[in-house]
């Protein structure tokens, strides 16, 4: 069965319907098209300037397939090389992260500088007048900017510039790092897990407020015990109706360019600046102090938003900066169309005190990570679609939610619906391409 | 002074018999009676593949356990709505290479390999790593104060998520 692209996806505002046919998860041909049409062309999260602060420090990655190295040269640029050495293939960096003074290749001994330049070539007399070693420097990826600390790289030289690509997005990475007052850098130790689905459906999932509640019952029961044993030590009274206010409270906003956030007052503590029995008692003068330096810098309005909101944003196509119980950059990228890697990294204040780091670090790993006690779940849920989808009759999913309101709430699907108008604008009109 | 241990008595055999009944336990998901063999102050700690050092109080770790929240994991998995574990995987933990590294008072150090296998939904997980305990003699017999289990593997990319207990 032949498609055209618009045929895969029904967004009718007048009926309020939102349907995405689910070839679009289970299809070789689609897949191959969004690595040229998405992967290929807008910007990529890469890493984080924390992870490189000095000269030669390097990480290895992997973006939309392609092996790169980010590093930092001597005189503090900030390069995105193709991991390949140009003589004939082999990877240069061969570990995860370090610090070199130039890049070396093991396989001939090509050696280049931490700016890519070629300066090493064993025996380079044997090469013929025309070999030209300026020309044989590690590959730049065409493009790299950052945004506030956060790497970007795209492989279209034509690409808008990053800060326009990020259009309201940036609004809310300002928030996240803003609320830190001062800089924020990636802890060691990352979360690498692989998920049996389709890269969408996990940008669907990550602001996805709706699952909240069936997905993640039993995280929420847990904080809710939790919380009501720390107000019973500290002779309070209980309160209720944490995981209620969830359900009817913030809202679903669409950024541009395909980005969009979800933002609510969830039932959990923030290291900045909410406060929950579990912190203890004497953590509550402390935050309140955070929150008063941020009303003074940045006013009720926005410091109200930084301390007390929970945001759940995906920067279209593969990042999700989520700014929760704690702060967490997620990028995941396609192996086939029903499978994704993902990298889960977590952000926090460098002059953070040690007892609310040892609290975020707390309420990371208890929700999120691939031990926590939700993630998981979402890694089932992810699957099970993936499996279902392969009841190839049953062809639509619905995404409709929330699509008669005027300002759709968190738990709408507002987002889902953004992610997938970018996507259908990318991916072009009117292009046959085989459905399944 | 500390008098001779109760720990000196304790031989690699009786540690060996103490991690076969713990992974039993767990392979039958007997998970209440898997808590019991914990101490109070017990810590379960799962590092992150890329930090197999990692220290829980500065790093990201993976699982970061007081008794409390080794409690909260089992009621969790207990749950039908701990929906990764529902129905349960089948798994097998083997515990290999054993080796009792010191005996100081009441408390032994042991290392050990595993390789615990998990079977769902026609798909099979293989994790493999190190075991560090560090185990105390009570009069009840051997409890864990400690257990750090290292992944030998470079990433979750094979085995998704650590739903169950390792």
């Amino acid at each position: 069965m032949l498609h055209a692209m618009n045929d895969l996806i029904v967004d009718d505002p007048e009926r309020c319907v939102f349907r995405v046919h689910r070839s679009t998860m289970t299809s070789e041909a689609i897949l191959a098209l969004e690595r040229e049409r998405i992967f290929s062309a807008v910007w990529l999260y890469l890493g984080h300037e924390s992870e490189i602060r000095n000269a030669g420090d390097f990480v290895r990655r992997s973006v939309a397939g392609r092996p790169l190295i980010l590093t930092r040269s001597k005189t503090g640029a900030i390069n995105a090389f193709y991991n390949t050495c140009t003589h004939r293939g082999a990877t240069i960096c061969r570990r995860d992260a370090g610090n070199a003074s130039s890049l070396q290749c093991f396989y001939h001994a090509w050696t280049f500088d931490l700016d890519g330049n070629l300066i090493g070539v064993p025996d380079a007399q044997a090469y013929g007048p025309a070999f030209d070693r300026s020309a044989l420097g590690l590959r730049r990826v065409a493009r790299v900017e950052s945004y506030r600390g956060l790497v970007f790289v795209s492989f279209n030289p034509e690409v808008e510039p990053l800060v326009d690509y990020l259009a309201g997005a940036r609004e809310y990475i300002d928030l996240a790092l803003d609320a830190a007052d001062g800089e924020m850098e990636v802890i060691h130790g990352s979360n690498q897990y692989g998920i049996r689905a389709n890269w969408k459906l996990l940008a669907e999932n990550s602001a996805d407020g709706y699952r909240g509640l069936p997905t993640h019952e039993t995280y929420f029961k847990y904080i809710a015990s939790l919380e009501e044993d720390a107000r019973r030590k500290m002779g309070a009274i209980s309160s209720n109706g944490a995981a209620s206010s969830y359900l009817s409270t913030g809202r679903g906003k669409s950024l541009g360019n395909g980005h969009a956030v979800s933002e609510k007052v969830a039932p959990w503590g923030r290291p900045i600046a909410k406060w929950t029995p579990l912190f203890g008692a004497e953590a509550k003068p402390k935050l309140e102090a955070i929150v008063a330096r941020l009303t003074e810098k940045y006013g009720a309005e926005r410091a109200q938003m930084m301390t007390q909101t929970s945001r759940n944003m995906v920067i279209f196509p593969n990042l999700v900066l989520n700014d929760i119980m704690a702060v967490t950059l997620r990028t995941f990228e396609p192996v086939a169309p029903g499978e994704m890697r993902v990298t889960a990294w977590q952000l926090a204040p460098v002059n953070e005190s040690p007892e609310m780091r040892a609290a975020r670090l707390d309420n990371f790993l208890t929700f999120l990570g691939p031990g926590g006690f939700a993630t998981p779940d979402d890694l089932e849920a992810l699957e099970s679609c993936q499996q279902g989808f392969a009841a190839r009759e049953v062809e639509w999913s619905d995404i409709s939610r929330g699509m008669h309101l005027n300002e759709p709430r968190p738990l709408d699907e507002l987002q889902m619906r953004t992610f997938w108008r970018r996507w259908r604008d990318l991916m072009g009109a009117r292009v046959p391409v085989l459905a399944r | 002074m500390l008098q001779t241990g109760r720990a000196e008595a304790v031989t690699r055999s009786d540690v060996e018999e103490f991690l076969y009944r713990e992974a039993r336990l767990l392979d039958t998901w007997q998970l209440d009676a898997w808590t019991e063999l914990f101490t109070e102050d017990a810590r379960y700690v799962v590092p992150a593949n890329d930090k197999p050092d990692g220290n829980p109080a500065c790093d990201q770790v993976i699982i970061d356990d007081n008794h409390a929240r080794i409690l909260a994991r089992v009621t969790r998995l207990k749950s039908r709505h701990a929906h990764r574990e529902y129905p349960y995987s089948r798994t097998r933990h083997q515990v290999t290479n054993v080796l009792v590294i010191e005996r100081e008072g009441d408390t032994l150090t042991v290392e050990a390999a595993f390789t615990v296998w998990r079977f769902r939904n026609d798909r099979a997980d293989t994790y493999v790593g190190r075991y560090d305990y560090l185990l105390t003699v009570s009069d009840a017999g051997l409890r864990i104060r400690s257990k750090r289990v290292t992944m030998d593997m470079n990433s979750l990319n094979a085995a998704g998520s650590v739903s169950i207990i390792l």
